[in-house]
């Protein structure tokens, strides 16, 4: 039934500043299979934006990959050479941005972008172009999209452009598409219309979404799988029920906690303690002991190697591998 | 908790901005069009709404960092009008910005942050009561002494968001307008910032206006909310009495937008997707300002602003077609395409 579009292996991706190598990335693997919606979620500076550029290739200048694969329907995108990503990006993965008001460019009109990206990406020639980007308007809700090309992005509030942004994204039917915070910088009742549209395009249309975010109620709502990041790794991994309701992590459990819902209302919130990790300047150990509540010796000296849970589920946490964790977990 | 005495009182507050709309003409953008609360002593009044909604304005109002167009703002009984009165105030009332990094002056070091408005108040005598002090704050909001003599850019967003908490808390306030004060941090620092924020209340019989458009934090941290929608308020209600019974068909869409951190539920709800966006507030809809996105406007919702009444006991709400909008029950899913 699913069938495997993306694997990622051990994937490393560094920036080389000044002040010394920032591991913003640091093995990850992952598989993304068709039809479904992947949540990577994580705090700042967890490397959920650099693993999604990593995928695309569309690093800033001081990052590099530095080992690890991306395989895409089993093809190698790693030192591939920049010839097959531009086949890759665009037509068989796209992203879209966190910032509507800034990923358009403000000189051109709507529909001159539009077309621009499917002129670049297909065969059609001008005349096809408009009428598929005219089609593409239609189809993420927005009226009169004639009149609409015609338009500058000014003109447009900041859903209208995150509607244009994932138009211009679905343009040429990609398999993958990756959202970068989707809807972060938008209003709660704009970010709703945004996520309903994502999760129609996505069944209508059969791909796979890898949904970035902070924000663990959108992961809630839209995604199957749940990929926890922190510093660079993955802490936890597993289908949205097991994340949200067995969480085998600590960091997972303290932002599960940390976040104010129905139940804890009234009472004090369990905030993780600390403050977030310096990537420069990384433990040797698992990278949220100096904030875990629970670190053991070993979890200074040693990182704990993922294990499977269970089918649907993987951690990477001592905790789990103490003699008495096997039942319920006292938290 | 709170005390039944009203701390602050704001009377049909207005704030019009002049825009330019072409050679020397301007038109006002209405961003606080006739706004009227209370807060009660020691009580958190959460504030909501969308971008543009005037939330920000109100509480900059209420300081008067804008002079109000018009209303009346009266603190503790005494309506707050001429120059001695607003300098007295001042040193009640403070506020707590949202952005931990512009907020902060980048050239100065953290007990000059600080003491600053002991220094425009002239609160102290000596160099070293005024040292005493600032360490006492940082103590307040868990820095460290050795923190006193850094710039703002060494520390971290969420450490930051409490040196700001340090200055507001300088002058000894009763008052503290928090305008968005945990948006701009992570999910687990904002967690400390709130719990501070409620400690801080304890301990020092602090009355806040929380504003904020999360409205899982707001809910957390308040005892009454109030619902801002183009400049208006739509609904206030007790914290508890909004979540579970919303009355406005714009707050009941808001709280139905609102991803739920659990998959389960997320499931299972049904929510009103609002069609449209928020209009421009220069070009307000007539009439009730929620109408161009409302499932159960009617014609006369053109006519006139709904008013703003008390329908229960602690409830106000305005809206002209109260009993419609409740006998429809929740899982009215409105989806459409935008139009303007």
């Amino acid at each position: 039934m699913s069938e495997q579009l993306l694997e990622v292996n051990d994937l490393h991706t560094s920036f080389f500043t000044d002040a010394g190598e920032v591991r913003a990335v640091n093995g990850v693997s992952f598989r993304l299979d068709r039809n479904k919606v992947l949540g990577i979620v994580g705090e700042s500076g967890s490397g959920k934006s650099v693993t999604a550029y990593s995928i695309m290739q569309i690093l800033a200048g001081t990052g590099k990959i530095v080992s690890g694969s991306i395989k895409l329907d089993g093809r190698e995108l790693v030192g591939a050479g920049e010839a097959v990503m531009k086949g890759v990006r665009g037509n068989r993965i796209s992203i879209i941005f966190q910032d509507p008001m800034t990923s358009l460019n403000p000189t051109y009109t709507i529909g001159h972008q539009l077309m621009e990206a499917i002129l670049l990406h297909t065969n059609r020639n001008k005349q096809q172009a408009r009428e598929r980007a005219i089609e593409m308007i239609r189809l993420v809700g927005i009226n009169e999209p004639e009149k609409r090309m015609k338009q500058y992005p000014y003109e447009f509030s900041g859903g209208m452009r995150q509607r244009i942004m994932i138009a211009m994204a679905l343009a040429c039917e990609p398999d993958i598409l990756i959202a970068d915070e989707p809807t972060t910088a938008l209003d709660v009742t704009i970010q709703a219309q945004i996520l309903e549209l994502m999760k129609d395009l996505q069944k209508e249309l059969g791909m796979a979404i890898i949904m970035i975010t902070h924000d663990l109620g959108v992961v809630a709502q839209m995604c199957d799988e749940v990929i926890v990041m922190y510093a660079g790794s993955i802490c936890e991994q597993g289908t949205a029920d097991e994340i949200f309701y067995h969480s085998k992590h600590e960091y997972t459990k303290g932002l599960l906690r940390s976040i104010p819902t129905a139940e804890n209302n009234g009472q004090k919130l369990e905030p993780i303690t600390g403050t977030p990790i310096d990537l420069l300047n990384m433990p040797k150990g698992c990278p949220f002991a100096p904030r875990c509540d629970h670190a053991m010796k070993i979890c200074l000296r040693e990182r704990a190697k993922r294990i499977q849970i269970n089918e649907d589920h993987q951690a990477g946490c001592w905790m789990n591998e103490r003699p008495d964790s096997s039942g319920e977990e006292a938290s | 908790m709170s005390g039944e005495k009203n701390l602050l009182e704001i009377r049909h507050l207005k704030e019009y901005f002049p825009v330019n709309v072409g050679f020397f003409r301007t038109k006002p953008l209405k961003a606080v069009d006739d706004v009227s609360f209370t807060i009660k002593k020691g009580e958190t009044l959460g504030l909501v709404g969308e971008s543009g909604c005037g939330k920000t304005t109100v509480g900059r109002t209420i300081l008067q960092l804008y002079k109000p167009t018009s209303g009346e703002i009266i603190y503790d009984g005494e309506e707050v009008k001429t120059k001695a009165q607003l300098a007295a105030f001042r040193k009640k009332a403070t506020m707590v910005f949202q952005d931990p990094y512009s907020s902060l002056n980048p050239r100065m070091t953290v007990q000059d942050i600080i003491a600053e408005p002991l220094d425009v108040h002239g609160l102290y005598r000596t160099k070293a009561e005024r040292r005493e002090r600032v360490l006492e704050l940082m103590s307040y909001v868990g820095l460290n002494s050795e923190h006193a003599s850094r710039y703002a850019h060494e520390f971290s967003g969420g450490q930051r968001q409490r040196i700001g908490i340090a200055r507001a808390l300088a002058v000894n306030p009763e008052f503290i307008v928090c305008d968005e004060p945990v948006s701009a941090l992570d999910v687990s620092i904002q967690a400390q910032v709130i719990n501070m924020f409620d400690e801080l209340q304890e301990k020092l019989s602090l009355t806040y206006l929380f504003i904020a458009h999360d409205l899982l934090v707001v809910r957390h941290i308040s005892d009454r909310i109030a619902v801002m929608y183009l400049g208006k308020m739509v609904e206030l209600a007790d914290a508890e009495e909004i979540y579970n019974r919303p009355l406005h068909p714009y707050s009941k869409s808001l709280l139905s937008s609102v991803p739920v951190p659990d998959p389960q539920e997320a499931r299972s709800n049904q929510r009103i997707v609002l069609e449209g966006d928020i209009p421009s507030p220069l070009n307000a809809p007539s009439g009730c300002p929620f109408r161009t996105r409302c499932p159960y406007a009617q014609e006369d919702c053109a006519g006139s602003m709904p008013e703003f009444k008390e329908v229960e006991k602690g409830h106000f709400v305005a809206c002209h077609h109260l009993d419609e909008v409740s006998s429809m029950k929740g899982g009215l899913v409105l989806r459409g395409t935008m139009t303007g």
